[in-house]
């Protein structure tokens, strides 16, 4: 199972409620690009929000140091002590989900933690789950192809 | 695990503890020197003047050697030395293409300074302690490693123990779990902390050994392996007795190098990244063929090296081509020799089941082919087998062998044995057939062994050329005109002779024909834009002083130009790839705070091109007479291999010389165009002289010294006695 934060586009009015309590709780500041879930504005009163579907795992196949894992609850997570700040996975993300902030040096991303869901007033995000997919099982499958034999020689 | 070390079964000969010391902006400002004879280790402070003239990387190794021999040192006297240097750039993780070391060393093949380009996690660890460099002199008596740990702040002196491997495939993961957190810690960050380089049995016999550098790979949960390959520095380390270097380094931030403008660093590594994660599989395919893309397009363009260079194509090349090799490879793993680097070209053949040799039936990582052994290995030897040329991959990497010389050298042999100059006598029963990789094979268990056959194969072609016509009565012109080297160095895998500009790109350099100074070849002969030989000389000027400047830095080449912008062909001089040239200066300013412009760049390699110069001028080499191909790398030797393509030697006979061919023999015809085309690598070799500020016999004058700021003294008493 993947847990994730589902988001509906044509219910959010852009107040930015979530990018405040998010950022706040993450990076101690209302600042709009430190937050997890970014609210873009499409005009006309349209918005778009975009945070990670913890799913595709892109990111989690390109960390050359394995900092970016999936725990229990199927989040893809950073480990903010074997990461190497190579922006690799902000590269790699086909949703800029993963960010980062200029000279910080760890990327950071939506955890699904639902801090955003309890003030959106419009009801346009909820936490949810979703079964496992081919995309979300790959990076997995890749590195057990390869993990070298216990049997043989190294 | 096939066997495990406890720290206990190292019996330590010395310790000597140093303060760790943060870089800052790209430099620690002090290099390390360790004696493996005397055990000792000592801090040298860098100057501001070595860091002025020198800038890092392959400039200040080549500054250190100097330094420690003399004009009289030979590979094998105790003051040789290998450094090991990274530079400023080096060890940053968002730039691709950052984490390369440099090695120089005096060669065992040529006698003159070697360096070597390569990745791994050695340099950037070695870096991080504090080092700029590593110097290693002196030799001793037993077999010793050198433990350099960067985290606790202290280098020791061990015996290696008993039982320990030789072979790289097997050293370097056991002492990886060996040292790993101070002592056989199984946490794969750890694992991930140490960096071996060893060579392997092959580097004890023949002086085309190499150096392995390390990286643990958490995913496949073992070690890889990238080359220090050229010019035998793997029998410089065997020499010294030293069985590996290890080196422990943990905690690599975005920030290690302390970049004077690090979100700057980002920008540049994130727009990068981003250009290959888009353009990489319409380009090159690097993330998912390596160099290996390269195959059919050679074979296409009649540039890859099959039967011994005498030709470039072979209908069979599809049978080893690109899409071949992308379906060996393991797919969709993060395949970069440093972390960060995107265009992840290392890629290996997982679960490789041997056929021949020590390891017979067992299943081993291959880290490879990349085009260079594909290719050498490959249809210069007239495999087809890609079987084949991954068994000869892995044993030329765990015996520590060069694959390029391996591979030149061989299809060499195969060669002599097609024309009755071996036998099966005389090659102690093996079968040098064109194609029979086991024959190949068989070599290389020869040279590990130090026996047989190998034993002599492995002195490189230079040697065996000689050997060949003294011992065998071989005619001695033939054997000089196919024994592919330059100055003791086997030449690299393109085909040279249809493009005079890269004749010169290889044989017009300091360290021997090595493409990775200049190449020129679709520029020269397939798109025709250096037609005159000031042009030509123009470009063998430009890109050997830009590509050095990867050396000086700690980068690699391969992001370069492997990599381009979307719209880089609309650009003027798209070749030189503005754009990431750009990025280059731009890069260098973040991280040092030094300004730096186009022209800047180019400086910065004159200076230490020149000084290599001067080097080889010292050691006895590098003049002209030092420059020159053997005649495979310019045209066609024999009779076939001219009527293989008479429809164009033909044409360029009328054309470009002057002459009718009609009624001619083909013996006529192979002189004149001899004549013709050693008359033009004469030309050009003025031409580029000229362009360099070098005199016709290829002396830097002190003229061109100053102008470029290298006026020294040291350098003037050299050039001054050959004026």
């Amino acid at each position: 199972m993947i847990k994730y934060l589902k988001m509906d586009d044509q219910k959010c009015v852009g107040c930015m409620s979530c990018a405040t309590a998010c950022s706040l709780a993450y990076a101690k500041e209302d600042n709009p690009a430190k937050s997890r879930i970014q609210v873009l504005g499409l005009g006309s009163g349209h918005y778009h929000l975009v945070a990670c579907d913890q799913e595709c795992r892109l990111c989690v196949a390109e960390c050359p140091v394995q900092a970016i894992t999936v725990n229990k609850q199927g989040i893809v997570m950073i480990d903010k002590r074997l990461c190497v700040g190579c922006l690799a996975c902000v590269a790699v993300c086909p949703t800029e989900a993963m960010r980062y902030f200029p000279a910080e040096s760890v990327p950071f991303k939506c955890v699904a933690c639902g801090i955003c869901v309890k003030v959106c007033p419009k009801g346009a995000l909820e936490i949810a789950e979703k079964e496992d997919s081919p995309a979300s099982k790959f990076p997995f499958e890749v590195a057990a192809a390869a993990r070298r034999d216990e049997e043989g020689i190294k | 695990m096939s066997s495990t070390f406890d720290m206990k079964e190292f019996k330590l000969l010395s310790e000597t503890r140093f303060d760790k010391k943060p870089i800052h902006r790209g430099y620690a400002m002090r290099t390390m020197h360790v004696d493996v004879g005397a055990h000792t280790m000592r801090e040298k402070p860098v100057s501001d003047e070595m860091k002025a003239k020198f800038v890092g990387g392959k400039g200040f190794g080549l500054r250190l050697l100097w330094d420690g021999t003399k004009p009289s040192t030979q590979w094998n006297d105790p003051e040789n030395e290998i450094v090991i240097a990274m530079g400023p750039v080096c060890g940053n993780t968002n730039y691709p293409g950052s984490g390369k070391s440099l090695v120089v060393s005096l060669s065992p093949m040529t006698g003159v300074p070697i360096d070597s380009n390569v990745g791994g996690y050695f340099g950037p660890y070695l870096k991080f302690g504090g080092w700029d460099a590593l110097e290693v002199q002196g030799k001793a008596e037993r077999e010793t490693i050198v433990f350099i740990d960067n985290v606790d702040g202290f280098v020791r002196f061990y015996d290696a123990p008993d039982g320990l491997q030789q072979d790289t495939h097997l050293l370097a993961e056991e002492l990886t779990h060996a040292f790993a957190g101070g002592g056989a810690s199984a946490d794969p960050a750890e694992l991930q902390a140490i960096s071996v380089i060893s060579a392997g049995r092959g580097a004890d016999h023949s002086p085309m050994g190499l150096l392995n550098f390390s990286l643990y790979d958490k995913r496949r949960a073992g070690i890889r392996v990238k080359q220090a390959g050229r010019g035998g520095i793997g029998m410089v380390l065997r020499d010294k007795k030293i069985r590996a270097l290890v080196v422990r380094y943990k905690g690599v931030t975005q920030n290690t190098n302390d970049a004077a403008d690090p979100a700057a660093v980002q920008r540049l590594g994130l727009k990068l990244h981003r250009e290959i994660i888009v353009n990489d599989n319409k380009q090159c395919k690097m993330r998912k063929q390596g160099t290996a893309h390269l195959m059919e397009l050679m074979n296409d363009y009649d540039l890859l090296p099959t039967k011994n260079h005498k030709y470039g194509q072979d209908p069979r090349g599809p049978e080893i081509a690109s899409w071949v090799w992308e379906k060996l490879f393991s797919q969709g793993l993060p395949d970069g020799c440093w972390f960060g680097c995107t265009l992840a070209c290392a890629h290996a053949v997982d679960h490789f089941q041997l056929e021949t040799g020590p390891y017979k039936g067992q299943k081993v990582c291959v880290d490879g082919p990349e085009y260079e052994t594909a290719a050498g290995c490959g249809p210069n030897l007239y495999v087809y087998d890609p079987h084949g040329i991954l068994e000869l991959n892995f044993y030329c990497d765990t015996y520590g062998i060069d694959t390029i010389s391996f591979g030149t050298m061989t299809s060499f042999l195969m060669e002599c044995w097609e024309h009755g100059i071996l036998n099966l006598e005389r090659t102690d029963g093996i079968d040098l057939t064109w194609g029979n990789w086991q024959g190949a094979a068989r070599i290389l268990h020869d040279m590990a062994d130090g026996k047989r056959f190998g034993v002599l194969a492995g002195k490189g072609v230079k040697f065996l050329a000689e050997y060949f016509a003294k011992e065998y009565k071989a005619d001695a012109q033939f054997m000089k005109d196919i024994a592919l080297h330059g100055k003791g160095l086997e030449q690299s895998e393109y085909i040279s002779k249809e493009s005079l500009a890269q004749q010169g790109g290889y044989y017009l350099t300091n360290k021997g024909p090595q493409h990775d100074e200049a190449w020129l070849i679709f520029m020269d002969m397939v798109n025709n834009k250096i037609p005159t030989f000031e042009d030509k000389a123009e470009a063998l000027h430009y890109f050997p002083m830009f590509r050095t400047w990867f050396g000086l830095q700690g980068l690699c080449k391969l992001p370069w130009n492997d990599i381009e912008p979307a719209d880089n062909s609309k650009w003027p001089e798209s070749n030189k790839v503005p754009e990431h040239v750009h990025n280059y200066y731009e890069l260098y300013t973040a991280i040092t705070g030094e300004k730096l412009d186009w022209d800047g760049l180019i400086r910065q390699s004159e200076r230490v091109y020149n000084f290599q110069r001067v080097f080889n001028i010292r050691q006895g080499k590098g003049h002209r007479a030092d420059d020159y191909p053997a005649y495979r790398a310019m045209g066609p030797v024999l009779e076939d291999e001219y009527l293989a393509r008479a429809e164009r030697y033909d044409k360029q006979m009328k054309e470009k010389i002057g002459i009718d061919p009609a009624g001619k023999s083909v013996t006529e015809k192979l002189r004149i165009t001899r004549e013709f085309r050693v008359k033009q690598y004469d030309q050009l070799t003025d031409a580029v002289f000229k362009r360099r500020g070098w005199t016709r016999d290829g002396i830097p004058t002190p003229e061109h010294l100053k102008d470029i700021g290298m006026d020294l003294p040291e350098l003037l008493e050299v050039v001054r006695k050959h004026l």
